[in-house]
């Protein structure tokens, strides 16, 4: 008797603030993920087997999340701000320097990148600030929100780690716009910074102006700093409409595109799969974004529906800005396939996110019922 | 300013409903271009795509092709290639630890700087890390397991025969070509052509698979040389005992094969051994038996007296005056060592006498003794093929003086090769007919041209037969059980056009004199002890040389076993 209750009640606590839809929607991303990372490590079962941890951790992750009651997130924006812009700074004394980069930092028991961290921790401050003053919001509290932002993002920029500032610029912007930022504003910042163009290109790092270069003419030094946009283009444009077949990519598996496993996973699966397999990937991601959307819409707070928006944006812009630099209409700037690129720390971070999704539609439905 | 405020009403919090479309379009837009930009590479661009793909990894390599085997001509392996691996790496392609670079250079046997300096150069594609490993070496490089780091398949030369046919086999560079000797001379057919073959690589440049083989390779031909390699051995050993007993500055021998021209043995001293990659300096390097020209003395005189009995100016029992050993032409002066008054033909052979072979040729036209020493294959090449070989120098006729006419009757003012001396002894052994030498082994019995006629050929046969006789400067060129013919040559040289007293010693002979098989030529270039005469230094050679070839083709006895004769020490002397 009591076991015949026991099992159902804990398979519906479980479940409860699942939201079922857009855990199929994710899953199926990561099992092709699974199943594109066993061609591009050349069936290293070691990998897979390692990404499927990542998977599980992440799945974890998710599950506190969707279960953590909103008002609890809504507390804990500004000690995880705090926190994380405490690492920030902890990297620039004390980081890791790997790759020219100091972007990690040793705690002791492992490395952790704290990048990774805002870039959840930085929209989630800025919506509970802008939830804080919904009231009367002022040009002020837009101001004070952009701070927010900058802080960070010029810490990660300075790493330097361009890819995550710009995301992390991105998924703040999103709340700055979602939190309705003036088209004047707008423009001013528009202008102001095609203005100031010539002095942030004074302040880039050689390496990140070749990659800029590169994507305007990538034959320029094609075994050089163009490799990666030609291999990758290469790769994606050698698939054909059909692909190759599963496991039959000759780029990946001969050794030429770099990162295959990481930044570049998408154009293995795109010389495997082709065109064909570019829509039903794309479709999936549209699949996931549109949830993302709908659970925004059925946002029942201020707070929550400038988070959920601008988790989904920011979704977005990973899957865009990735599968953009692969296929050569943006520069190569260090951004994983979202879900799908190995990796346990982005797996982390995204699922996070589709956590906080998950209990801003399940908490708002329990507290309509 | 609240630029928001008019669209929210405080706890419904609704977002800009304007913006989340906006940012919907965008977004679709932006799928958009992905896939417009995925239908151009992969449904318009892609032909041109997949060409740059495929010329990533297509690649056609080349196959070396294996050497062919030089044999003697019984099938013993003088030169043989056998495969070995050679190490290199692409520079840019190679991702080695320090931990194995140090390792690579263990295996090397090379400093650990050098291995670095050879994979620092990143522009490049190949370089060598180290050429030829054995096998089992190899086996270490690719069990290292570095990327970029590759093995080739080559052949290496290998002499079994080390010094012994240096300079006539030559020997191959690092590329596998030849570059002197038979090596260099018949390089077509034993290189062979290398193959290509498509294959497929991955980025570090290891071969992933054969698609297809374009060409095969093509091995290089097996080539069986006329040389016999124990008489080569025996006559590499005699000459080089002589030039060591002598003291002489260096030394050749050839034995040929008096019927077919074959050359059965070719050796010199100083030698080297072609396995070691440095190699000495051209005086050891050279086929002083081909490639250096000499005067040959006294061994030209059977050409003078076979010139004269062919023009039927002289017979064998015809009486020359020897002018007691001085016979002045113009201001010149021809001298004997052992003066005569009179002697006749026969014996101004047996005794070298350089008065008498000077009257012999000048009883001849200048022309008629120029046909007849060309038609002995005088001047000009001897046809061998062999590389660098000196063409012997025989000066035209209508430029010589009375005095040069003379003197070439004991070979002053004209060279040759000893290889070229050895060929013209040939018409003693087949009646009068010049045989063509040759390196390669003759399967069919090959006709020559006639020098002389066979009565000729013949009679300075027997007068050969004389020289050593007791009585003959070359009494030490006799052997046990077998009739030797030959004759002995002892020339001042030639230094700066003056004659200096320096001499090569030399004797040219065939043997059995009643059927020759044989011809071997011997010379000794500077003997520095107290003997120089060909007689004492180049006979001895000859005989035992001769000797123990006979004995190896079971050449059938023509005199009895006691047959050698041995006159007092002091006779064995002549000069010119």
């Amino acid at each position: 008797m009591i076991k015949q209750r026991f099992w159902p009640r804990l398979r519906k606590r479980f479940t409860l603030h699942l939201d079922p839809v857009l855990l199929a929607a994710i899953g199926l991303l990561m099992l092709t993920g699974l199943a594109v990372l066993y061609s591009a490590s050349d069936g290293d079962w070691g990998r897979v087997l390692k990404q499927m941890a990542n998977m599980l951790v992440a799945f974890g992750v998710l599950w506190l999340a969707a279960n953590l009651p909103l008002h609890y997130l809504l507390r804990t924006a500004l000690p995880v701000y705090l926190f994380g812009m405490a690492l920030l700074v902890g990297v620039a004394l004390f980081g890791e320097i790997s790759h020219g980069a100091r972007r990690w930092l040793n705690i002791g028991v492992a490395t952790i990148q704290p990048s990774e961290l805002m870039k959840i921790a930085v929209p989630l401050m800025m919506a509970w600030y802008f939830e804080k003053h919904e009231a009367a919001l002022t040009l002020k509290n837009y101001f004070v929100a952009a701070l927010l932002l900058l802080l960070p993002v010029l810490l990660i920029a300075r790493q330097p780690d361009l890819g995550t500032a710009l995301l992390i610029s991105a998924s703040g912007f999103y709340v700055l716009f979602l939190a309705g930022l003036s088209w004047r504003v707008m423009g001013v910042l528009l202008v102001a910074g095609l203005g100031s163009l010539p002095v942030l290109w004074s302040m880039l790092h050689d390496y990140q102006r070749h990659r800029i270069l590169m994507l305007l003419d990538p034959t320029q030094d094609a075994l050089g700093k163009g490799y990666h946009t030609i291999q990758g283009t290469i790769a994606v444009g050698s698939g054909g409409v059909l692909g190759k077949g599963y496991l039959n990519g000759t780029q990946t598996h001969l050794d030429f595109l770099p990162e295959r496993t990481t930044d570049f996973i998408f154009a293995v699966y795109s010389e495997e799969f082709g065109l064909l397999g570019n829509l039903i990937l794309l479709g999936m991601y549209l699949f996931v974004i549109a949830r993302g959307f709908i659970i925004t819409a059925d946002a029942s707070t201020y707070f929550t529906r400038l988070m959920a928006g601008s988790i989904t944006l920011t979704f977005f812009t990973y899957a865009f800005v990735n599968m953009g630099m692969v296929i050569g209409i943006l520069p190569v700037v260090g951004v994983p396939l979202p879900l799908v690129s190995y990796g346990g720390t982005s797996m982390v971070t995204l699922l996070l996110g589709f956590g906080m999704l998950m209990s801003i539609h399940t908490h708002k439905k329990l507290v309509q019922t | 300013m609240n630029c928001a405020g008019s669209m929210q009403a405080p706890g419904l919090a609704a977002l800009p409903p304007g913006r989340s479309h906006l940012l919907f379009v965008l977004l679709l837009l932006g799928l958009s271009a992905l896939l417009v930009r995925a239908a151009y590479l992969q449904g318009v661009h892609n032909d041109f795509l997949q060409q740059k793909g495929d010329a990533r990894y297509g690649r056609v390599v080349t196959i070396n092709a294996h050497r062919g085997m030089i044999s003697d001509r019984h099938g013993e392996p003088l030169a043989i290639s056998t495969p070995v691996e050679s190490v290199w790496a692409s520079p840019r392609d190679v991702e080695a630890t320090p931990q194995q670079v140090k390792q690579l250079a263990q295996v090397l046997g090379m400093p650990i700087e050098e291995v670095k300096n050879r994979l620092s150069d990143t522009s490049r594609d190949f370089v060598y890390l180290k050429r030829q490993l054995p096998p089992d070496q190899a086996e270490k490089i690719v069990g290292l397991g570095v990327p970029g780091v590759s093995l080739r398949r080559e052949y290496r030369r290998y002499y079994p025969d080390a010094d012994v046919a240096a300079h006539l086999l030559g020997f191959t560079d690092v590329d596998d070509n030849g570059q002197e000797g038979v090596e260099l001379a018949l390089q077509e057919q034993l290189g062979g052509k290398a193959g290509s073959q498509r294959v497929i690589k991955d980025r570090r440049g290891h071969i992933v698979e054969d698609v297809a083989s374009i060409r095969a390779p093509k091995p290089g031909s097996d080539l069986a040389l006329s040389l016999d390699s124990r008489m080569q051995y025996l006559a590499y050993r005699e000459i080089r005992l002589a030039v060591e007993q002598h003291h002489a500055r260096a030394g050749s021998i050839v034995v040929l094969d008096a019927k077919s021209g074959e050359v059965l043995a070719l050796a010199n001293w100083p030698s080297y051994n072609p396995n070691n990659r440095a190699k000495p300096d051209t005086r050891v390097m050279r086929n002083r038996a081909v490639t250096d020209l000499f005067e040959p003395g006294s061994t030209m005189k059977p050409f003078a007296v076979a010139a004269a009995l062919d023009a039927g100016k002289v017979t064998a029992e015809t009486v020359i005056h020897t002018e007691g050993g001085e016979f002045a032409i113009g201001k010149r002066k021809i001298r004997d060592t052992h003066p005569e008054t009179v002697l006749t033909v026969a014996q101004v052979i047996q005794k070298s006498s350089n008065v008498g072979a000077a009257k012999i040729a000048l009883s001849l036209p200048p022309e008629a003794f120029w046909r007849s020493l060309s038609e002995a294959g005088f001047g000009g090449q001897t046809g061998s093929g062999f590389p660098g070989e000196a063409a012997g120098k025989l000066r035209d006729y209508r430029k010589w003086l009375p005095i040069e006419q003379a003197t070439m009757s004991y070979g002053n003012g004209i060279s040759v090769n000893l290889l070229q001396l050895a060929r013209a002894y040939t018409v003693f052994a087949n009646n009068g007919e010049l045989k063509p030498v040759t390196l390669l082994k003759r399967e069919e019995p090959v006709v020559g041209r006639n020098a002389y006629s066979p009565a000729t050929a013949l009679a300075v046969r027997d007068m050969l037969e004389l020289v050593v006789k007791p009585g003959g400067t070359a009494p030490l060129a006799q052997i046990a059980g077998y009739r030797v013919a030959g004759k002995t040559g002892t020339a001042h040289k030639l230094e700066g056009g003056r004659y200096v007293n320096r001499y090569i010693a030399s004797f040219v002979g065939l043997a059995p004199a009643s059927d020759p098989r044989l011809i071997v030529a011997v010379m000794v270039d500077e003997p520095g002890g107290a003997q120089y005469y060909g007689g004492q230094v180049a006979a001895p050679v000859f005989g035992n040389v001769m000797g123990a070839a006979l004995r190896l083709l079971n050449a059938p006895n023509d005199a009895p076993l006691g047959n050698v004769m041995m006159p007092p020490a002091d006779v064995i002397k002549e000069e010119a």
